[in-house]
């Protein structure tokens, strides 16, 4: 409890569309520690990035949070005003998006970015403008170095078009990092880019993370970056928290069939020759879900009891799942 | 793999795209931008097998499977189908040659025409080509073909947009199997889609392989799907063919240091940080401006002068696999024991 | 396997998604100025079509008593000539009424021809690059680089006055604009998958352009069109005033506001209610095609 840096509860996003009100996210928990990486992975629908917009106070109509909880270190963050919650967000709370490009700022060069950044959230630069420009320069030098873009100096008078995907991802971390957030949310930061520079990144961001202290949330769909990189790992499946746990635990041995499906269609060398088994069916629409589990109409150990609301259970060591058969007298 | 004559041979293609030269660049005696996106491949692809083609953005391996198919005309180099040269063919004759070659995209929304029905869609190769003789033979072909990559007949009429893209990618496989082609080009597949959903359309690629006695060329950037299905495994970098040879040896003893980097960064969910993970340096070159020497040397831990001076030359290192490096002999690798 | 079939078969959750055309005229309905600038024009339409059944006279109708009458609610005016009468007594109200004829045939006939000439020239320098290219749009450039109205006088010049010789000296020029779009279009679309999925099925090169990039190219070149319309109405309405246009006694709101011009002190009806005719339905096509041009635009939906 005292080591919760983030604490979610019962988080509950909508989006008003015109065929109805699309639920993204349902009765959401999560717990962020100090000092941990906790890997969010689910598909595209299941709500993992729509969670920590929320939670970032960047959800735009026509989404709206309807209900829940968001302790940032004991602060609720809903209570905020707009303007508190700027001054948390790029200070205390930093995200990096998936699309590098479009989220930098093409008109600015990147050492003009960072300063901005600098300049909004860090109280402790000097007061004289010389020093606060020379420690700005300084910093923002330091910071790229640290993501590891070689001649730092020169490359902040660079704009962004002028660096590659991967240069891009880090100077988007670069920044991110400016102000030294106690929590870092990473949406997908390797997906658009190459292995051999997604290793890059992710390494960077893991090593930074032990210099910094800071935690980190490490959205992905790969359960293989889960795997490498976090402590923990929460599986959201059609807007629900479906699994938490320890990552090695739950990759070794998932209790929730979803989690167990995700792991078997990995295709992998060896398995080679083996039949994968797909997860039949696809994700269901969010709109008007019947109250039963989510999971019902593509999981293979369904039975009749799966068609109520199926409420989060202890699975012990730390572990929950949303899936009546962790609880063995629950199945008749 | 066998005696037999293979299926498909490509050899020493090139394909460059030139940016073309602007009065003001001849007045100014600037030379023109010439990209050389694959320069000078050489494969094989035995009838009934699954060639996998791995490599990262940029490095050609897109652009090669469209010259082959001459989707992209290519610069020089010859393509063998079932023994005729399709580089050579005329247009009447290429037309027909397309029957049996197809291709299947990677971006399930830009790969079919939002303004045509599933059943246009599916049903145009057949009507191109002559394949059936009246318009109800049309919709039984194509109802039975939809039918057997997993969606209903019921869906003719709909347009691409009413679909998920799982199920848009399997109308794409859909419309490149109606005309019973021999050979398909898999660029992407499945990278634009879910896992779950990703297992299921590799799952009908494998299973539709063997009911038709398909020949793939599966172009993609994830080792593990390629490992998971190939027979034989290119590598590409930069426009060349680094390695190739049967899966097993490819992936479990990479000899070229680049195979032996791409191996050691992907993420595992099996046996997570128990890997010395080989961190190259850098990023990918310019195609515009390649290195010279070994293409591969701005980023390779083993680089020394020769590399930065002279390419290499295609070397076989064992039954069936070769590997284009200059230190291949030396035996050196980027990846640890327990890994080999 | 039954729960794939199932789901399968039940398809996507949201069977009724709209198609993008729709949704765009569903934008369209929804800004009233534009809707209302769409109806004026429609009003304008059928006024041309129906002129023989609204107008009150015969246009050509001289009656020299009735010499520059003034409109209805001035001294000396009476309703049977609600906008008074021209300097031949010909009764203004039916002149501009029958005017509309000449102005929305030539302004529709012009887009109309320049449209279909500019559609297959763009498609054929955007599909086919190379020279077919290099030659449509090198000689794009010269066309652009006359001036257009003083162009279409040389022509007319030329050609002698005439409906068919003034339709033929504007799309002389006009279909440049729709072939530069279509162009632009086409070189974006020909990359796109599914038309290099045609490709890699056989299809041909023609079946490609007509078939597969042009329905998906079409929203833009009607948006454009229609904004052009204005214009051409404006310029067959200027060679008319320079008596270049259509020639009397068929009735011409160009030709209308050039006749008034000698008694603009003693009588301005003559030449302003031609001018605030023309004024109206160009403005009225303006407000109209911005609105679609919203309407279409992706970047207006949210």
């Amino acid at each position: 409890m005292t080591d919760a840096l983030l604490e979610v509860n019962g988080l509950r996003t909508v989006f008003d569309t015109r065929a109805g009100t699309v639920c993204a996210v349902d009765g959401v928990d999560a717990t962020v520690r100090r000092g941990e990486c906790l890997g969010v992975v689910g598909e595209s629908g299941s709500g993992k990035s729509v969670t920590f917009a929320s939670v970032m106070g960047l959800v735009r109509p026509p989404g709206r949070i309807e209900a829940g909880r968001i302790l940032f270190e004991g602060r609720d963050l809903r209570a905020l005003s707009p303007r508190q919650m700027r001054a948390i967000r790029g200070r205390d709370i930093a995200m990096t998006m998936q699309d590098a490009l479009t989220a930098l700022n093409p008109a600015l060069t990147v050492g003009e970015q960072m300063a901005e950044m600098m300049e909004a959230h860090d109280e402790s630069l000097p007061a004289s403008r010389g020093a606060r420009r020379r420690a700005i320069a300084e910093r923002s030098a330091e910071m790229l170095g640290l993501v590891g873009i070689p001649s730092a100096g020169e490359r902040l008078r660079q704009y962004p078009h002028e660096f590659s995907g991967g240069m891009r991802q880090r100077i988007m971390i670069a920044i991110a990092l400016a102000s030294r957030p106690k929590l870092l949310i990473a949406d997908e930061p390797t997906t658009a880019l190459d292995v051999t520079i997604q290793a890059q990144v992710l390494e960077l961001i893991t090593d930074i993370r032990a210099e910094l202290g800071m935690s980190v949330v490490l959205i992905t769909h790969d359960l293989g970056v889960v795997a490498e990189h976090c402590d923990r790992v929460m599986v959201m499946y059609a807007g629900q928290v479906v699994e938490t746990g320890p990552t090695a635990d739950v990759i070794g041995a998932p209790r929730h069939p979803y989690t167990k499906g995700l792991l078997a269609s990995i295709p992998r060398l060896a398995l080679r020759g083996q039949r994968i088994r797909p997860i039949e069916g696809q994700v269901p629409e969010l709109i008007d879900l019947p109250p039963q589990c989510r999971f019902y109409s593509r999981c293979p150990e369904r039975g009749p009891e799966c068609l109520r609301p199926v409420e989060m259970h202890d699975a012990g060591e730390g572990r929950e799942a949303r899936c009546v058969r962790v609880v063995p007298e629950m199945v008749s | 793999m066998t005696g037999s004559a293979p299926l498909l041979e490509v050899d020493k293609l090139v394909k460059e795209y030139r940016g073309g030269r602007r009065l003001a660049d001849r007045l100014t005696g600037r030379p023109e931008t010439v990209v050389r996106a694959v320069t000078g491949v050489s494969l094989s692809i035995a009838r009934g097998e699954i060639v996998g083609l791995i490599g990262e953005s940029g490095c050609g391996k897109s652009t090669l499977g469209r010259s082959i198919l001459r989707l992209h005309e290519p610069t020089s180099g010859r393509v063998t189908f079932d023994g005729t040269d399709v580089t050579a063919l005329a247009a009447p004759a290429m037309k027909a040659m397309r029957r049996r070659m197809q291709i299947i995209f990677q971006d399930p929304y830009a790969s079919l025409n939002p303004r045509r029905t599933v059943g246009e869609i599916v049903g145009l190769p057949l009507r191109l080509h002559g394949l059936a003789r009246s318009p109800a033979e049309v919709r039984d072909l194509v109802a039975a073909m939809i039918e057997k990559v997993g969606l209903k007949s019921a869906h003719l009429d709909r347009y691409p947009h009413q679909f998920s893209g799982g199920q848009r990618q399997r109308i794409g496989i859909a419309r490149a199997l109606v005309s019973h082609p021999e050979f398909i080009v898999c660029d992407e597949p499945v990278s634009a889609l879910d896992v779950s959903i990703q297992a299921q359309i590799i799952q009908l690629l494998t299973d539709l392989k063997s009911e038709m006695g398909l020949t793939y060329l599966f172009i993609s950037h994830d080792i593990s799907v390629i490992g998971y299905l190939s027979d034989r495994v290119a590598v590409m970098y930069l426009g060349e063919l680094v390695e190739f040879g049967p899966v097993e040896d490819v992936l479990a003893r990479p000899r070229h240091p680049y195979t032996q980097s791409l191996m050691s960064a992907v993420p595992e969910v099996d046996r997570p940080g128990h890997r010395h993970r080989v961190r190259l340096e850098g990023d990918l070159p310019s195609p515009l401006a390649p290195p010279p020497g070994c293409r591969f040397h701005t980023r390779c831990p083993f680089a020394t002068d020769i590399c930065r001076r002279e390419a290499p030359r295609t070397e076989t290192v064992g039954p069936g696999h070769t590997a284009a490096c200059h230190r291949l002999s030396e035996n050196l690798s980027l990846l640890d024991e327990e890994q080999a | 396997m039954s729960a794939t079939e199932e789901i399968i078969a039940a398809g996507p959750a949201e069977p009724a998604r709209e198609t993008p055309f729709r949704r765009n005229m569903r934008a369209f309905a929804a800004n009233p100025l534009a809707l209302g600038s769409a109806v004026v024009v429609g009003l304008f339409i059928l006024m041309a079509i129906f002129a023989p059944l609204v107008a009150p006279h015969d246009p050509a109708d001289t009656d020299l008593l009735r010499r520059l009458q003034p409109p209805a609610w001035l001294p000396g005016g009476d309703w049977a000539h609600p906008l008074g009468c021209d300097a031949l007594g010909r009764d203004i109200l039916s002149r501009i009424i029958y005017g509309a004829r000449v102005s929305i045939f030539i302004g529709a006939a012009v887009v109309l021809v320049a449209t279909t000439i500019g559609i297959l020239a763009g498609l054929a320098a955007g599909y086919l690059r190379g020279w077919v290219d290099v030659a449509i749009s090198r000689f794009v450039d010269i066309l652009l680089g006359f001036p257009y109205l003083i162009f279409a006088i040389g022509l007319m010049a030329m050609m002698g006055p005439g409906l068919g010789n003034i339709i033929l000296a504007l799309v002389y020029k006009e279909w440049v604009i729709p072939c530069r779009v279509v162009r632009g279009e086409t070189l974006a679309a020909r990359e796109l998958e599914y038309v290099e999925a045609a490709r890699a099925i056989g299809a041909s090169r023609g079946y490609i352009m007509l078939r597969e990039i042009l329905p998906n190219i079409l929203s833009p070149v009607i948006v454009v069109s229609t904004i052009r319309m204005a214009h051409v109405i404006i310029l067959e309405a200027s060679l008319s005033f320079l008596g270049l246009g259509v020639q009397p006694p068929t009735a011409s709101w160009g030709a209308m506001v050039a006749d008034g011009r000698a008694f603009i002190l003693q009588a301005w009806w003559v030449s302003t209610f031609p001018g605030v005719a023309i004024l109206l339905l160009v403005l009225a096509i303006n407000v109209a095609s911005q609105g679609l041009r919203d309407a279409f635009d992706p970047r207006f939906h949210e």
